[in-house]
């Protein structure tokens, strides 16, 4: 698989990466945290096409804080369409083995990404520079 | 024959110990900062053992390391359930020192405070994935339920099909609005109640019971 392309960083925009589920598919949760953090700590803003695990978004947390520097990084901003689905079907899909967790997911900097709104089909966020 | 007795015996008294009703479940209280979480579990450990679980405060992050109150033991309707309270700090994904600033803090303390806030919410984050049996969702109902944490927490604790029921605190405040907190998760059974002044103990009560007993 190609790796990514280093930007040129001159500071006048703000980088986008949009994650393909393809690409993400077959990495270990720790890669996936790994591409996400790398990512906002560089400034860019992480789309991910299908989103992560209840237990991958739960070791986000967890890394995103032992990350947490008073002096630079202050976290994660992370947003979700919220799930509306009626839990018998997607208990009915984890019995079957089908757990959906695909949800599209934007991931940035806390210091430079803020929602604007949010609702079960638009998140607008308001995106500015490091 | 004796022997194969004795063996079926203790196999029996082990099985009653691993899956004995009376063990106590560790039931953690989770939730955003200043929802009342430590509120909460000081009330029903002083309702039930006289001592209380750590300090309460305005500022956020007040709670900054998991606390346990073993053996709190609850009676409802002539039957007592035992739980082990666990006392967790607020989830977040962001925490900026400077926040804590405005709280008339000096820089170095507002620092501690953050990297200690930190460590917390990382260890709140290992003992749901390890280490409770149960959790209590505390949510401030004066405050908008539908945030990414509070959906991302819910969505953990649903698939590790722990038992959960929301609580929608702070009641006692004319912006309360429980229905806002019902509609939030209605997958969930929500109770409202003011943990600072009491309010509706009773049913919060009935429902650990119901839960977690």
């Amino acid at each position: 698989m190609p790796e990514a392309t280093a930007p040129t960083d001159d500071g006048s925009g703000v980088q986008i990466d949009l994650i393909s589920g393809e690409r993400m598919d077959g990495l270990a949760s720790m890669e996936k945290i790994r591409i996400i953090l790398d990512g906002v700590h560089d400034g860019n803003i992480v789309i991910l096409e299908e989103g992560l695990t209840p237990d991958e978004e739960s070791r986000l947390i967890e890394v995103t804080m032992s990350e947490i520097d008073p002096d630079g990084f202050n976290g994660i901003e992370i947003e979700t369409y919220p799930q509306n689905d009626a839990r018998d079907k997607s208990l009915l899909g984890r019995l079957m083995g089908q757990e959906d967790t695909a949800k599209l997911t934007v991931i940035g900097p806390a210091n430079q990404i803020e929602t604007l709104h949010k609702d079960e089909t638009l998140i607008s966020a308001l995106v500015s520079r490091k | 024959m004796g022997l194969l007795t004795g063996l079926k015996a203790s196999i029996t008294r082990a099985t009653d110990r691993l899956f004995s009703e009376q063990d106590p479940k560790r039931i953690g209280i989770y939730g955003p900062p200043n929802a009342g979480k430590t509120t909460l579990a000081n009330r029903i450990a002083r309702d039930w053992t006289g001592d209380a679980v750590g300090p309460e405060s305005h500022i956020p992050h007040e709670t900054r390391r998991a606390r346990r109150k073993e053996d709190v033991e609850i009676e409802r309707n002539g039957k007592s359930v035992t739980i082990d309270v666990v006392d967790t700090p607020g989830v977040t994904t962001k925490v900026d020192y400077e926040e804590f600033l405005d709280f008339d803090m000096e820089e170095d303390d507002a620092v501690r405070r953050s990297r200690e806030a930190t460590e917390g919410v990382a260890e709140a984050m290992h003992w749901l994935r390890e280490d409770v049996d149960g959790v209590i969702y505390v949510l401030d109902s004066t405050e908008d339920p539908f945030t990414q944490v509070n959906t991302m927490l819910i969505g953990i604790i649903e698939s590790r099909d722990l038992p959960v029921l929301i609580f929608g605190n702070k009641i006692d405040l004319e912006e309360s609005n429980i229905q806002r907190v019902s509609s939030a998760f209605p997958q969930h059974e929500t109770v409202p109640l003011s943990a600072l002044e009491g309010e509706n103990m009773d049913e919060v009560y009935d429902k650990i019971a119901e839960y977690f007993g």
